[in-house]
């Protein structure tokens, strides 16, 4: 998938006019919802965690250099090597040549994020190695070459009967069936010969623990321990900002994650890995990598600010409680992250000239924030955004892209505007003609973005008289 | 060579603190303090929401319990490890009814294939966390990883003394900080998923079937 162009407007008519995606999404995003209200009943006791997954996100971010060089240590000291890479094409090509140094074709996927981001199967299948994802919903989406529309549950836009036909078409000797357990046994053959044939397998990392040196991943289906064990190599990716000081750190944030994300207690599996296969053990890959990714993380981090927004655990409850994601899903917004969080982190990872739109989608009604584990003031960093997307051209330390809704005509209006409100002479004179000229004004020709914004508002008429002169009739000397 | 290390270093360097120090952080964990038969009955309940078969029983007759297990299914061996902590109980009491006992006593290389194509694997636990209700598993040389997760059916035996109030508990008490072994794992039940319309199902890619014998 390109993602240089992206057209909002047309990608969020399409999605909206399309009933069937709209009938899949809303329903998920309901039940997605309740299952996390009925696991944190106690909203007094769900206060407390989040503000503790708060401050611990916060410290490993505060200490983020440090970490990072203490996660490196460790990790060596226990046999794992560590990579950086500070653009997803350099961390392509770290993973090629790990997997070419082994003369391996076929790779097994866990599910990951940052690998999206990168755009790794695609880069591997240009190379001729087969990149295959094994988290069922992740399965179904790249047999039908597509990708992930919600960060959690990949393929929630299709229903049963598309996937059924899809497993039909693209399996060989799949039959047709509409019931999901059969569905499920179908990728379960399937998947088990490539989990008995994988060379290399790949996984992100929910939490890299630098006091130990621990890569933790959260899963349900067993396919990120099959990745992560059974191949002789496993490559772990990983965004920077995903350390965290301790290794008490992690039961808070486990449960703030599992609930939020799917309103469980605890996945099937917590899978904490801290070195590759040591002498005498059986199994478990002889080799361990760790590729740190930074991808325009390190600007993120510099600005307190938007420090925030690196926060994020990918839990995607922001996503299932967004008025604007629940309705569009996560394909029309063009890119791998959607939703809030997508709003909040694509713009600063691709730049505002290439996705600055994504902060414009959001209503500001702050369901998002209010549900984030690690409160996140979601809302702070997309107004911040679409301030940015106004700011001067040679604006230090501004975010990429940043400026790029910035035009001549509106710069001068509002110094017109600033000039006026600190010059009182001129002000008078732009309220008098203003008031004469205000009942004409609702009936000037709607042209251009006067008939854009017209369409659906009635231009209001201006008053022939300002407050401050009204103030001043009445005697009011001092407003 | 790629200087992305020094480079990405580089540029958090250059940022000065912008803010005060540590500043004092909620210590907060939501987690019952439980007596032992009530954090036997929490992990039971939980285990079971998550479709685990959770059967309490005793030193004296966990290889009986074992057994029945067994034979309510059609199983074509169970895979164990031989030097592991359950392995002199089980060959000391085998029979021939029972399906065939399997050691995994090869590095995966040399086994792989036996390994897929066995129905049953049985493994001890290290504990076992009551709040959440799951395993702890921490495998080794001589209950391999692939132990508890290739074979359909994963047994799972759990001395009932050795479960936990808390995730967190465990690692304070256990101070797993100083010394992580190669793999640690927590398992709250057979393996599933909800990728498709939200429908849970049970068996996708691990064992389709947990069964745990709290020896109490």
């Amino acid at each position: 998938m390109t993602e240089t162009v992206v057209d909002f407007p047309q990608n969020f008519k399409e999605a909206l006019n399309d009933a069937q995606l709209r009938r899949n999404l809303r329903a998920a995003m309901d039940t997605m919802g309740q299952r996390r209200r009925n696991l944190f009943a106690d909203l007094d006791a769900l206060e407390r965690l989040r503000a503790r997954g708060d401050a611990i996100r916060w410290r490993a971010l505060r200490q983020l250099p440090d970490l990072l060089e203490q996660l490196e240590k460790k990790c060596t000291e226990n046999g794992i090597q560590v990579h950086w890479a500070e653009t997803p094409a350099e961390a392509n090509q770290i993973c090629l040549g790990i997997i070419q140094r082994h003369h391996a074709s076929r790779v097994i996927k866990g599910k990951s994020m940052v690998s999206e981001e990168m755009h790794l199967n695609h880069f591997l299948d240009e190379q001729g190695i087969e990149a295959l994802e094994t988290d069922l919903g992740e399965y179904i989406i790249q047999l039908d070459h597509e990708t992930p529309s919600h960060i959690i549950v990949p393929a929630i836009h299709k229903n049963r009967d598309q996937i059924a036909r899809l497993f039909h078409e693209k399996i060989p000797n799949a039959p047709y069936t509409e019931v999901v357990e059969e569905l499920n046994a179908i990728a379960r053959k399937v998947l088990r010969e490539k989990f008995f044939a994988g060379e290399v397998g790949v996984s992100g990392v929910n939490f890299a623990v630098a006091e130990t040196g621990t890569l933790c991943l959260v899963e349900n289906e067993g396919n990120g321990r099959m990745c992560t064990t059974a191949p002789p190599v496993h490559i772990a990716v990983m965004g920077l900002e995903k350390v965290v000081e301790r290794l008490e750190d992690v039961p808070p944030l486990l449960r703030l994650l599992t609930g939020s994300a799917t309103g469980q207690l605890i996945t099937t599996y917590f899978n904490m890995i801290t070195s590759p296969r040591k002498p005498g053990e059986k199994d478990g890959p002889q080799e361990v990598h760790l590729v740190l990714l930074d991808n325009g993380r390190t600007k993120i981090w510099a600005d307190l600010e938007l420090r925030q927004t690196l926060k994020c655990i990918r839990c995607g409850a922001c996503m299932n409680h967004c008025p604007v994601y629940t309705r569009l899903g996560g394909h029309a917004y063009g890119y791998v992250y959607p939703g809030p969080i997508g709003s909040m982190l694509t713009p600063q990872l691709e730049g505002l000239d290439h996705a600055g739109a994504m902060a414009t989608a959001s209503t500001f009604c702050g369901a998002c924030e209010e549900v984030c584990p690690v409160k996140i003031p979601i809302t702070t960093v997309l107004r911040r955004l679409r301030t940015e997307s106004y700011r001067k051209a040679d604006a230090p330390d501004a975010v990429k892209g940043h400026g790029y809704k910035r035009t001549l005509a509106e710069s001068l209006t509002w110094q017109g505007w600033a000039l006026s409100n600190a010059t009182p002479w001129l002000n008078a004179l732009n309220a008098k003609v203003l008031g004469l000229a205000g009942p004409h004004l609702s009936k000037l020709p709607q042209v251009g973005l006067l008939k854009h914004w017209g369409q659906t508002r009635a231009l209001p008429p201006f008053a022939r008289k300002s407050l401050h002169a009204l103030a001043k009739e009445k005697g009011i000397a001092d407003e | 060579m790629s200087n992305a290390r020094a480079n990405i270093l580089a540029r958090l360097r250059a940022v000065a603190p912008q803010e005060p120090a540590a500043t004092p952080e909620p210590d907060f964990y939501p987690a019952a303090k439980l007596g032992h038969a009530d954090r036997i009955a929490q992990l039971k309940r939980l285990m079971e929401h998550m479709h685990a078969e959770v059967i309490v029983t005793d030193p004296q007759n966990w290889i009986a319990t074992l057994k029945d297990v067994l034979r309510a299914r059609q199983l074509n061996g169970l895979l164990y490890g031989p030097a592991g902590p359950l392995g002199a109980a089980l060959e000391a009491n085998w029979d021939g009814e029972l399906p065939p006992l399997v050691g995994y006593t090869e590095a995966v290389e040399q086994c792989k294939e036996r390994l897929f194509a066995l129905d049953a694997g049985i493994t001890s636990t290290r504990g076992a966390v009551a709040d959440v209700g799951a395993l702890i598993l921490w495998p080794d040389a001589n209950e391999p990883r692939l132990l508890s997760l290739v074979p359909a059916v994963h047994i799972a035996v759990l001395e009932a003394t050795h479960i936990h109030d808390s995730l967190a508990d465990a690692i304070a008490r256990e101070r797993w900080a100083e010394g992580m072994p190669t793999n640690a794992l927590l398992i709250s039940g057979p393996s599933k998923t909800a990728d498709i319309e939200l429908v849970l199902t049970f068996g996708v890619h691990g064992p389709k079937e947990l069964i745990v014998l709290v020896v109490d």
